[in-house]
């Protein structure tokens, strides 16, 4: 593996290339050290395979009885697994960069490339591409679930539920936002492990960040606070591109709360590249 | 080569010949790895900070609003109902029609129940109207029959023997005491004879289905009864809920509901006046549960010939957490939601432990000075169970402490905890991290990486929680996972028991998980015990 970052490093010496180029060829670095291990593989097949499995648990489990009306979002349901898929694209996200630390590897590639952010940014842009397949098979795949079982489940167009399927707009929203937050979720965690460097201490990191505010929104009672927590925090909000009814109660928009989680990876991007550009390796 | 140097076996003396020999040496010498290490020291104290803060947070923010007929809306204390204590300090709701004598001295009162009738708000909808029709049908803890009470004042001692909506004969005593009869519903056909009788603070109840042959239901002593007490018959009714269990957790649809006891043979033995009274002992039920009859002070009773009817609404029971109680209300553990937090950081830590001797290498040297690997695990864990038990101690008594005086300020009726439970809670909580600590270090040792082993371990002890609490999963999935999994330990910390004749949901935010609180700790126990043996048995058969 290091030999072929050896020899990157050689034709970037050679050809005295521009920035867009040394992103390119830190790019094929990455791509390279990606699929030489299996871990990433496994890992991806890990977000797939969970999110379909929770959502079709999920939605095999709810039924509407004919003399009950159900306040349920049926594309929301579909997507629970959603919720499950994101822990394994932390681990993804964290390991892709503290495997580098805990081996010493991350030595061998700095002094391959030494423009660190550049690194940074094949690693971030790589990661995005790899959870955003792999988010968008898990995605799909948990939708196709709830379209073919729901509708035996008493949630018909004919009781006033709306289709799950991509070609109802807010359906297909949800779905392509839902693939987008798995992405931005990586980045957030990427970020994080940037930061703290130990795999240990950055998934429970990254966990806390993932799962502390739903648990903390379920126990406080304050509306202000409930408020506050709905908008700001990065899972909260972040899934609210998931609801496709009663959008009217929500604290957040669906874009916006994206957003929020997208501001929380920006932070997260930024610390960690000011942390990896001050520090040593 | 690491491995012929471990697998040597060396004669134990050589252990035992060190400068600090045996266990206790080897317990020295993890406990100078685990506080030599700074970051874990700080990630310890930072547990212990991060689950006081957060505990206090949610104990402090926990208001609920309200709002008067027409009146401003309010926050805080000024929300807070007339609240009655039972004989136990226990919160009660003690609401019911009562038509009643003094009775002087001791006495004895029977009657026939004939008739158990009853109506409840029409949820056929799937949503309780209040004010609109109501429908006939009997709320399973619906309940008429004959009481002997301190005083007409919600709270008092009681003691009485009663036929339910559909749990057979009762006798109930002072709100949490409660001892089944024999089952099956009252009618004309099948009418059952209700009697009570009171020796000083004895009271005994007796039920029988022909008004000869009685047999004794039981004996219950009510401390410091006074002398005069009110003696008749009752009836009540708590809320009718519809629990529908969906995904996303079990809907609960409540409307008020009235009972109507009809009794015949009535007669009253000692020194009383003959002449009845009829009183709505609380002015109606709880929340939303004032039946028609209610909210007056006079019970609504007919009296024809020798047959009493009495129709009430309410309950007489310990008030319980959740939707079952009919009030806002809020327990001592709310203040340790802060726990899970620390859990996370003490699983982090603890997982570390075992799986940064693995990252440098330093099994190598720890196996070949100590090679009895079992003394090696052994001491690891109880040197992380003792440092994750001594944050928890801290940390919950801190957070019980500061949380608790918070959550009385919000609104919620704060259900007490006596001594003893509080010590339970608290403790039960530091043990509980405790466990986790241990089960971290096990899986370390399985799985010999760091991420997989807290990732695993967070798996395990903080998803199922989040799964139920979230109610990510459909109700029933998620209560069996409450029991088999080790996050089964929060169990522990449940503060208000569970009583079978209160309807109460199983739901860990509201109060209550599905497995009693020992019962919880020994599944985490089991879970923690069984991590021990794999972690011993892989960490004996690999090389290091």
């Amino acid at each position: 593996m290091s030999t072929t970052v050896q020899a990157q490093q050689a034709t970037i010496l050679d050809s005295a290339p521009a920035r867009g180029a040394s992103v390119r060829h830190a790019l094929h670095a990455e791509w390279t050290k990606l699929r030489t291990v299996s871990g990433p593989a496994w890992l991806l097949l890990g977000v797939a395979a969970l999110t379909i499995a929770v959502s079709a648990a999920a939605v095999g489990a709810t039924h509407c009885p004919h003399n009950l009306t159900c306040p349920i979002d049926p594309t929301k349901l579909s997507l629970t697994g959603v919720q499950f898929g994101q822990a394994v694209v932390a681990i993804l996200a964290v390991l892709m960069i503290c495997n580098e630390y805990s081996c010493g590897m991350i030595r061998t590639t700095l002094a391959a490339m030494p423009n660190r952010l550049a690194v940074l940014a094949a690693k971030a842009i790589l990661l995005a591409a790899l959870v955003l397949v792999g988010g968008a098979v898990a995605v799909f795949g948990a939708v196709l679930v709830g379209h073919l079982i729901l509708p035996g489940h008493g949630f018909t167009a004919a009781r006033g539920f709306h289709p799950v399927w991509l070609s109802y707009g807010p359906t297909l929203r949800a779905a392509c936002g839902s693939v987008l937050y798995l992405g931005l979720i990586a980045l957030l965690c990427f970020g994080v492990a940037l930061i703290v460097r130990d795999s240990a201490v950055s998934i429970g990191v990254a966990l806390a960040l993932l799962y502390l505010f739903p648990i903390v929104l379920a126990f406080v009672g304050n509306a202000h606070w409930q408020h506050r927590l709905e908008r700001w925090t990065p899972t909260v909000a972040g899934l609210t591109i998931q609801d496709t009814t009663g959008l009217r109660g929500l604290a957040i928009t669906p874009w916006a709360g994206l957003g929020v989680l997208a501001i929380w990876a920006a932070a997260a991007l930024v610390a960690g590249g000011i942390a990896l550009k001050l520090r040593d390796a | 080569m690491t491995s012929q140097t471990v697998s040597v076996p060396r004669p134990e003396a050589a252990v035992a010949d060190g400068p600090r020999g045996g266990f206790g040496g080897l317990l020295r010498a993890e406990w100078t790895k685990f506080r030599s290490v700074r970051g874990w020291v700080i990630g310890m104290i930072l547990a212990a900070l991060l689950t006081i803060f957060f505990g206090v947070f949610v104990a402090a923010n926990g208001s609920v609003g309200c709002q008067m007929n027409g009146g401003p809306a309010r926050t805080g204390k000024a929300c807070l109902p007339y609240v009655p204590y039972g004989p136990g300090g226990e919160v009660v709701t003690d609401s019911f029609a009562f038509l009643r004598q003094p009775l002087a001295g001791n006495g004895t009162i029977t009657a026939r129940v004939i008739a158990l009738k009853g109506e409840h708000a029409d949820l056929s909808n799937g949503r309780a109207q209040v004010g609109s029709g109501m429908v006939p049908g009997l709320s399973a803890w619906a309940k008429a029959g004959v009481i002997i009470k301190q005083s007409t004042h919600q709270g008092s001692a009681y003691a009485a023997m009663m036929v339910t909506g559909s749990n057979g004969v009762r006798m109930q005593y002072n709100y949490t005491g409660d001892i089944a009869g024999p089952p099956g519903s009252v009618s004309a056909g099948h009418p059952r004879w209700l009697r009570l009788t009171r020796s000083g603070d004895t009271i005994t109840g007796y039920e029988s289905a022909n008004g000869t042959q009685w047999t004794k239901v039981g004996t219950v002593q009510l401390a410091g009864l006074r002398s005069t007490v009110q003696v008749g018959m009752f009836a009540t009714s708590p809320d009718y809920t519809v629990t529908q269990d969906s995904f996303g957790g079990a809907n609960n649809n409540s409307g008020p509901s009235q009972a109507t006891g009809v009794f015949d043979h009535v007669s009253l033995t000692g020194s009383a006046p003959g002449k009845w009274t009829g009183t709505t002992v609380g002015g109606g039920g709880p929340a939303g549960a004032q039946g028609p009859g209610g909210g007056s002070g006079t019970a609504p009773y007919t009296h024809t010939g020798s047959t009493f009817t009495v129709t009430g609404s309410g309950d007489i029971a310990p008030v319980t957490p959740g939707p079952g109680g009919g009030l806002p209300t809020v327990t001592i553990e709310q203040s340790l939601v802060g726990a899970f937090l620390g859990l996370i950081v003490i699983v982090v830590v603890a997982a570390m432990f075992f799986t940064t001797e693995y990252r440098r290498g330093l099994i190598r040297t720890t196996l070949a000075a100590t090679p009895r690997r079992g003394a090696v695990l052994a001491a690891k864990a109880v040197v992380i169970g003792a440092v994750a038990f001594v944050i928890g101690l801290v940390a919950a008594a801190v957070s019980i402490t500061l949380g608790v005086p918070k959550e009385e300020n919000q609104g919620q009726v704060l259900l007490p905890a006596s001594l003893p439970t509080e010590v339970r809670v608290i403790v039960g909580t530091a043990a509980m991290l405790a466990l986790a600590a241990v089960l971290a270090v096990c899986l370390g040792v399985i799985l010999r990486r760091s991420a997989a082993a807290i990732t695993v371990a967070i798996l395990l002890v903080f998803m199922p929680f989040l799964l139920a609490v979230l109610n990510a999963v459909p109700a029933g999935a998620g209560a069996w996972l409450l029991r088999l999994t080790p996050a089964a330990g929060v169990a522990i910390e449940q503060s208000i028991p569970r009583y079978s004749q209160v309807f109460t949901v199983t739901n860990p935010v509201q109060g209550y998980d599905p497995l009693s609180p020992y019962a919880g700790f020994g599944v985490l126990c089991l879970w923690a015990a069984a991590a021990l043996v794999l972690a011993l048995i892989t960490l004996r058969r690999r090389d290091a």
